[in-house]
């Protein structure tokens, strides 16, 4: 809607420190800013409740990628467009690569950041489902210090985070596949680009002499929030590729998901594509 | 009334400051306080691509850019394009090509294709409609647009 | 000159961003307008509280009590008030109740949703099975906006004798024209012994606004003014809609006294403005052993709404071309507009025929496959012909060639060739299977019937100081090239280079009634008249002793000079005549429906993805012949963009509704088509001078959205195998439900 501008509050903390301190104070007042593409489109509409804003932009702490041994570590405010652009994320993580090339539009890319993706909660979300089937971490800061948490277990139903009022997503740390890897990735948009999702899986996998011997699946938009396909994983584990019991794992992803009838597809639509990719990366998973 | 910033900005080269709502969309500021009315709305929500703009040398929707955020941006808009009346070869090929019917997406566009084409100077079709596919164009079906920034493409070469 | 890809003349504003469009426009101290809408399909107004928190006595407030004049939109028929009053029945809910305006636009809105209204329900009536079954009667005694019969021969024995019968029944969505400027107006009414009202606004039919703010203030011809701005697209969006927000805006002008902005943002656009009408058809058709098509009985039902709007003319496109290209001697039509309590749908690009030409050319492959005929065989055995007779008993007096039309189409996707290759593959493991369709059709020029003559257009070229010419025309350019065309049509006959003539602004002070800009008339019949005058101009200049023939552009531009010092203003017009051999008769539905029609064969070429169901168009092909293309880049970009919007229709563009309400009214939600969807549209004009229009140009715009959604659904099921395609948009849930159908039998 246009320009209804309720009166707001902004800081611009110029440190990471001045921001949790703030947070600290009055904790749960202050809404953390990054890219805004999901704030603001909120906020246009008239819609968003919250007046007083923090804008992380300028943190350079919560900025750039890094790379050790073991892992990358994304700082919160990295964009879509960084992730595009970056050797190590195209060579250790395909999806991530995909994730960020099918939300929204460039523009959108050039904007919206991780952090606000995972911190938006939505179900729809599309770097969630492949940060999943990376087993990926978060780092939490709030002023006491930082912790990780799995991000398997960050989403705790519709809009329910594993985040306090006075903490920020820092880091999303993933760690790379080792071995034999096998990566998937498909999204089923309202169409082809500036799309929500109705369905998205992601998947990786690590083969050791002929066998599943590491699979996690990461799902969007069946569910309240970005799920794991456990049921599915766990009958897959330890199963030769040469015989995947690929009914069976579409029969186990029933008790995984809970899709509902929303504006974009219906529930009935949601759980049967689930169910086709998840035989169609299976079938490939077959080939690997 | 609502606390205001200060906010130092340049457009298309130009150094401008004013008094703003934090969150007044750049969008807002660039067509209101600023009158470059070149720049269009079509939707506020950052669907149509109407709005862009580049922002500190990255396309970006301008509705979706609370003014804080842009505090100390350089900011080309479509009227930057063009030396003078001399037309860029963007905005050349546009015109020639037919690639502006209504003209109402036009201004989002030739931003769109002006950043394609520094990232990428010679795009092949299917790399056209990527980037441009956060402009939505109504008229058009995109045939004349992709045609022309592949005309625009060649004559810089 | 015409053939010429004379570059647009409104082309270098466009792309250097100085082209002004109405919200570009600057009013110093305009107050900024909303509406306050009914939020329920149907009831009485009982009362509007003002909530607390709002200085409402800084607002201009307008509701029904305060419309000087008469509180009805000019239209077909003048049903639709401005604004509810209380005690008055609200009958959709999107419905206007009052107006607000403020300096401050934040308030503006904050005053807007402050608003509350005390409404009696009464039961809604929210679709077309609802309304035909009179659950309520909302409309008039029988939920009827208009009713037309068209009959041809006596179907009535053949059911009976007849090889083969096919019925069939098809659907189609409403939708959205999304042009990418939201509907826009401003307004100043300047009040005083001599009350003056101009708007300035994003609109198509200057003349039709003019017509409604006259009835809407009880004033004269000369004091109403009615200016087009640039525009963003319209689409037939504009075309009947802006009579309403242009109302609304000078209200508020005229009760305040400052100037007004009422700038619709994309979720009111969506919710409230015109959409295509849907429509469920239902046909019965029958064929002899050798697939000769020998009755055709058609169902044709649109809803229309809470008011009849533009709703009788759609209707009367839609029931002319339910037909299709094919001959048959014994006919029965049958088309109703009903009524029903959601916003008034509107123009669209089309008008009517896309929906019925859905159905028919679906139908036609259902009927193919009824009677173990190829799809192409089955048409090619019943097109049209010269001195054939359509429905209406209109005689075909052009030499048609519709065979050549579509074998040309075929030959372009290559179309044995391709299905023989996909045959093969489709039976393959693997989740994509493509398919071919076709569809053939034709777009009726201009005005259907008598409208070309009731509206009597006037048209003009005037000379300017200078020496150059100026073109006079109430017709818009919305993008589809009416600047560009109009100055090429005139300079052709006046015989100067295109520099040297242009469109003047479209100022209802101005300029005369060339009519409106819609129904593909633009081209075909005002530049028809644009001729005349032309020529009218010239012969003026020479028979006063300025020119002398032959002469040279210079000689011509000193000779305008001359004359326009000498006389002061030198203007020459001309006016619609009907041609000779043409008639109609309204009553019986009777006579030539158009003075010429255009012709187009569309094929698709698709892949569908079984684990997802979405479909990619992987190739399009149009083929069409449009009479003398004036500018065949221009011409082009119509066709690719038309197809573009055909393309959405079919596949995925769908208004979904709640209670008579949009729900889906944001870009995110209601799909059109990024470039990333669609595949290069390949467009061929095959040329057939006609008489009807400058240099034999016919209509162009509106031919290209008949033909995609049904080649789309053809396509599909010649992927997918025999399927219940019969309703559009055809979405990847849908789809899905229509093969599990196939698959529990
Ligand atoms: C046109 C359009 C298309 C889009 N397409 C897609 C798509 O295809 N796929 C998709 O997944 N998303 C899509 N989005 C949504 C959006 O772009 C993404 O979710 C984006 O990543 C959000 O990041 P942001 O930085 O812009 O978040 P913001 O809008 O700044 O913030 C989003 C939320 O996260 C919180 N937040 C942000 N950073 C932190 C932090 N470091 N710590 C704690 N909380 C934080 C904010 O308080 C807010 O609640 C689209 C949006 C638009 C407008
Ligand atoms: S107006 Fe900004 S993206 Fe549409
Ligand atoms: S030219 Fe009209 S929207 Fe693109």
């Amino acid at each position: 809607m246009r320009g209804y501008l309720p009166p707001v509050e902004v800081r611009v903390p110029a440190t990471l420190g001045e921001a949790l301190t703030l947070l600290a104070a009055e904790p749960g007042l202050w809404t953390p800013l990054a890219g805004g593409t999901d704030l603001m489109v909120v906020f246009n509409a008239g819609h968003l409740k919250a007046t007083r804003f923090l804008d992380l932009s300028r943190l350079t702490e919560l900025r750039g990628i890094a790379e050790d041994n073991n892992l990358l570590s994304f700082g919160s405010l990295s964009t879509y467009t960084d992730l595009r652009e970056c050797r190590a994320v195209h060579q250790h993580f395909p999806n991530l690569v995909k994730s960020a090339q099918v939300t929204g539009a460039l523009a959108i890319q050039n904007r919206g950041t991780l952090g606000g993706n995972i911190a938006n909660a939505s179900p729809a979300a599309d770097t969630p489902p492949s940060l999943l089937a990376y087993g990926a971490e978060l780092e939490l800061v709030s002023v006491l210090g930082s912790r990780r948490v799995a991000y398997a277990s960050f989403h705790q139903g519709y809009k329910q985070m594993d985040l306090a009022p006075d903490e920020l997503v820092a880091k999303v740390l993933v760690p790379k596949p080792t071995g034999r890897g096998f990566h998937y990735f498909r999204k089923v948009g309202t169409r082809q680009a500036q799309a929500i999702s109705k369905v998205c899986l992601a998947a990786y996998a690590r083969l050791e002499k002929g066998c599943v011997a590491e699979l996690r699946i990461g799902l969007g938009s069946v569910a309240p929030a970005p799920v794991r396909a456990r049921a599915v994983e766990q009958l897959l584990l330890g199963q030769p590729l040469a015989s995947l019991p690929i009914e069976a794992a579409r029969l186990a992803l029933g008790s995984d998901i809970s899709p509902i009838d929303d504006i974009r597809a219906t529930a009935h639509y949601r759980s049967v594509v689930t169910g086709n990719l998840l035989a169609q990366m299976l079938r490939e998973l077959t080939q690997a | 009334m609502a606390d205001q910033i200060m906010l130092s900005l340049k457009v298309n080269g130009q150094s401008h400051s004013l008094q703003v709502h934090p969150f007044a969309r750049l969008l807002d500021v660039l067509r209101e306080d600023l009158r470059f009315t070149g720049t269009k709305e079509g939707c506020g929500e950052g669907e149509c691509g109407v709005c862009s703009i580049l922002l500190n040398g990255r396309l970006v929707n301008s509705c979706l850019v609370p003014a804080v955020q842009a505090q100390g941006g350089e900011i080309v808009t479509v009227e930057g394009l063009a030396d003078g009346q001399r037309l860029s070869s963007l905005q050349d090929a546009f015109l020639t090509q037919n690639g502006a019917q209504c003209g109402f997406c036009t201004p989002g566009m030739l931003l769109a294709a002006t950043d394609l084409l520094q990232r990428n100077p010679h795009p092949d079709e299917a790399a056209v409609r990527e980037g441009l596919a956060g402009n939505l164009c109504r008229c058009t079906g995109y045939v004349k647009i992709v045609d022309a920034v592949q005309t625009a493409a060649r004559e810089a070469r | 000159m015409i053939g010429a890809n004379s570059v647009r003349k409104e082309g270098r504003a466009k792309v250097l961003g100085t082209a002004i469009y109405t919200d570009d426009k600057f009013m110093p101290g305009a107050l900024h307008g909303v509406t306050v809408r009914s939020s329920v399909p149907r009831g009485i107004l009982r009362e509007i509280v003002f909530g607390e928190g709002i200085a409402w006595d800084e607002f201009t407030i307008v509701t029904a009590a305060d419309i000087p004049g008469t509180n009805r939109v000019a239209s077909v028929v003048d049903d639709q008030p401005f604004l509810v009053g209380l005690g008055e029945e609200i009958t959709h809910p999107e419905q206007p109740i009052l107006l607000l305006a403020h300096s401050d636009r934040a308030e503006a809105e904050r005053a807007r949703a402050a608003v509350r209204l005390v409404v009696d329900e009464l039961p809604a009536i929210l679709d077309i099975q609802a309304s035909l079954d009179l659950e309520q009667v909302i409309y008039s005694t029988d939920n009827l906006l208009k009713e037309i019969r068209i009959e041809k021969g006596d179907p009535a024995p053949i059911w009976a004798q007849a090889a083969h019968v096919v019925v069939g029944e098809y659907r189609t969505g409403a939708q959205e024209q999304m042009y990418l400027e939201p509907n826009a107006m401003l307004a100043l009414v300047e009040r005083g012994a001599e009350t003056r009202v101009s708007v300035w606004g994003s609109l198509q039919c200057p003349y039709y606004v003019h017509g409604a703010l006259k009835q809407l203030f009880g004033l004269p011809e000369g004091r109403v003014r009615v200016v087009a701005m640039e525009m963003g697209g319209a689409f037939g969006g504009k075309e009947d809609y802006p009579s309403v927000n242009a109302g609304h805006a000078a209200l508020l002008s005229w009760k305040s006294g400052l100037p007004v902005r009422l700038i619709y943002d994309r979720e009111e656009d969506l919710a409230c403005t015109t959409k295509r009408h849907p429509s469920r058809t239902r046909l019965r058709t029958a064929f002899d052993a050798e697939g000769h098509l020998l009755a055709l009985e058609a169902d044709f039902v649109l809803d229309g709404g809470a008011y009849a709007t533009l709703s009788p003319v759609v209707l009367s496109r839609g029931a002319v071309h339910v037909g299709g290209v094919y001959r048959c001697p014994n006919v029965r039509i049958h088309a109703r507009a009903v009524a029903t309590n959601t916003p008034p749908p509107g123009a669209f690009r089309g008008f009517g025929a896309p929906q019925s030409l859905f159905a028919i050319e679906r139908h036609m492959d259902l009927c193919a496959r009824r009677l173990g005929l190829d799809a192409v065989e089955l048409r090619r055995r019943n097109f049209l012909h010269m001195g054939d007779t359509m429905a209406t008993g209109q005689v075909i007096r052009e030499d048609l060639d519709l065979p050549g039309l579509m074998d040309r189409a075929l030959a372009e996707i290559h179309y044995a060739d391709r299905r023989a290759a996909h045959a093969i593959t489709n039976t393959e493991s693997g989740p994509i299977k493509r398919g071919l369709g076709l569809a053939v059709f034709m777009h009726g020029c201009g005005f259907t019937g008598n409208g070309e003559s009731h509206v009597a257009s006037v048209a003009g070229v005037e000379g300017l100081s200078d020496g150059t010419v100026s073109v006079l025309a109430a017709s818009t350019e919305m993008g589809q090239g009416k600047n560009t065309v109009f100055a090429q049509i005139v300079a052709e006959a006046l015989g100067l280079p295109y520099e040297l003539v242009d469109v003047a602004c479209v100022d209802t002070d101005h300029v005369p009634n060339s009519g409106p800009t819609v129904a593909s008339r633009s081209t075909m019949m005002v530049g028809r008249i644009l001729e005349d005058a032309a020529i009218g101009f010239k012969q003026s200049l020479v028979q006063q002793g300025f020119l002398q023939e032959p002469y040279t552009a210079e000689a011509f531009q000193a000779a305008v000079k001359k004359a326009v010092a000498h006389l002061g203003r030198l203007r020459c017009y001309g006016q619609y005549h009907r041609p000779p051999n043409i008639s109609w008769d309204d009553k019986t539905y009777r006579g030539d429906a158009y003075p010429t029609y255009s012709w187009g064969a569309y094929a698709a070429e698709v892949a569908v993805d079984l684990d997802t169901y979405e479909v990619r168009v992987e190739d399009f092909v149009a083929v069409q012949e449009v009479g003398r293309v004036v500018n065949p880049t221009l011409a082009a970009g119509q066709i690719e963009g038309g197809v573009a919007q055909g393309i959405g229709w079919g596949l995925w563009e769908e208004v979904t509704m709640k209670q008579g309400r949009m729900v889906n009214n944001q870009m995110t939600n209601y799909i059109i088509p990024t470039s990333a969807d669609l595949p290069r549209i390949r467009v061929v004009f095959l040329e057939n001078a006609h008489h009807a229009g400058p240099g034999g140009a016919k209509g162009i715009g509106e031919l290209p959205m008949d033909g995609p959604a049904p080649a789309l659904a053809n396509a599909l099921e010649n992927a997918l195998g025999p399927l219940r395609l019969d309703e559009v948009p055809m979405t990847p849930d849908r789809l899905l439900s229509r093969c599990e159908e196939v698959a529990h039998g």
